[in-house]
């Protein structure tokens, strides 16, 4: 048995791809290397660290937790795809104007996990924020910045 | 991870014809733990036979019974009215898995089947007589749990619902591990006309068990207080980097109180 090549067909920030892929590829991986967006970002190799979040059908999930193959027909958005041109998505302005991040390592998966926690609960208070982040880890922030940018966000994206 | 194959079967029987083909194929449910497991290589297949498009994600209620398709993600569980109606306690539940993105994914039958000794999803099977439909038989909760990560599934059986009876009353609530989220203790408590049925999670040696010392004192008097004098033996527990035995037996009489206040 080898890992013969399949082809997916899915839409990635708007744009319809096509492309080959091995079956033991990760979402992640192919997001990042076959298709150039390193937006994405690989930060544990647990599945752990929410790092690689990014927007499946609608839901926000961890990419490097999914077979590329299971993607197959999918809908995709990641961090590169929700700035309108060159106007910051509200939850991006946020982070932004609160200095929600240090290294940034973690914040496009910061950003992509929030974006869904507000859309899914558009009131959500400081103590849900924090909860809800539970599966994104910051090693800089001391995440109150972080939370900070969220509220912010909320308010702006309609709550 | 390893090489592998990966196939998407439509229907029940289909996925069972595939992974006939070969003697090293696993089925694929949410992932959670399967895609990490295989990425650490801590595991391998000569195929995944996703069981996504086999159409067993659906919800359905009657006066009695909760019937919850085994592809059930735990967000669509959480999020479920009916769910959240007439079994709250299981809606709680489903909603404090993982993390949000985890609940995406996961599935409640991929975590049954799994039998994770620190899963929430089995407490809660255990202490409300559901019964875990496949394409073969009905088995019930008492004799689907046989030890930890084992379940009375045969190869190439397939979970298709699982049948939760409702109950007067139930709450479960659990001592997080603050990284995984995984329960080192969950408590599930379940009052029943029948009388009252205490699960737990994440602290037994074989996995999820049902607490009789509990189960006994409130039987005979539903409160608080009557757990004040049980003492929970540490001995069949387990020890590890993250909680003593006799932590988690202090854990599982803590957690069954938190769960009577809610109910009382």
């Amino acid at each position: 048995m080898g890992g013969q090549e399949m082809e997916i067909s899915l839409k990635i920030n708007g744009k319809d791809v096509k492309a080959d892929v091995k079956p033991n590829t990760l979402l992640s991986t192919f997001i990042r290397e076959d298709l150039n967006l390193t937006g994405t970002h690989i930060g544990c190799d647990t599945s752990q660290c929410g790092a690689c979040a990014i927007h499946l059908n609608g839901d926000a999930v961890k990419s490097c937790a999914i077979l590329a193959a299971q993607a197959d027909g999918a809908e995709i958005t990641t961090i590169e795809g929700i700035a309108n041109d060159d106007e910051l998505h509200p939850m991006q302005q946020a982070f932004h104007e609160n200095h929600g991040l240090q290294c940034g390592y973690c914040t496009p998966g910061m950003v992509m996990s929030s974006i869904k926690l507000v859309e899914n609960n558009p009131n959500i208070s400081e103590e849900e924020i924090r909860k809800g982040l539970e599966g994104n880890i910051c090693r800089c922030t001391g995440y109150h910045n972080i939370v900070k940018s969220v509220k912010q966000a909320a308010t702006v994206m309609g709550g | 991870m390893y090489e592998l194959q990966y196939s998407k079967p439509s229907s029940v029987n289909d996925a069972v014809a595939e992974i006939k083909k070969s003697s090293d194929s696993k089925f694929l449910a949410g992932g959670m733990t399967l895609i990490p497991t295989l990425k650490a290589r801590l595991s391998s297949a000569d195929t995944l036979v996703d069981l996504k498009g086999a159409n067993l994600s659906k919800i359905s209620v009657s006066s009695s019974e909760i019937t919850i398709g085994s592809m059930t993600r735990h967000c669509d569980v959480a999020s479920s009215n009916d769910v959240k109606g007439s079994l709250p306690a299981l809606a709680k539940l489903a909603g404090g898995i993982g993390d949000h993105m985890v609940r995406s994914c996961g599935t409640i039958g991929g975590s049954l089947a799994n039998n994770d000794p620190a899963a929430c999803y089995p407490s809660a099977a255990l202490a409300l007589d559901t019964t875990i439909v496949t394409n073969e038989r009905s088995i019930s909760a008492e004799d689907f749990f046989v030890g930890m990560f084992e379940t009375a599934l045969n190869e190439n059986e397939i979970i298709t619902e699982v049948k939760f009876q409702i109950p007067e009353k139930a709450s479960y609530i659990k001592f997080p591990n603050p990284a995984s989220r995984y329960a080192m203790v969950g408590v599930f408590v379940a009052k029943k006309a029948s009388g009252v049925t205490v699960a737990v999670t994440g602290a037994g040696e074989n996995g999820v068990f049902r607490c009789s010392e509990i189960e006994i004192a409130l039987n005979s008097n539903f409160s608080t207080e009557s757990l004040e004098n049980i003492d929970i033996s540490p001995d069949s527990l387990n020890s590890d980097i993250h909680a003593s035995a006799a932590y988690r037996a202090n854990l599982i009489k803590e957690m069954a109180k938190r769960a009577l206040q809610e109910m009382i």
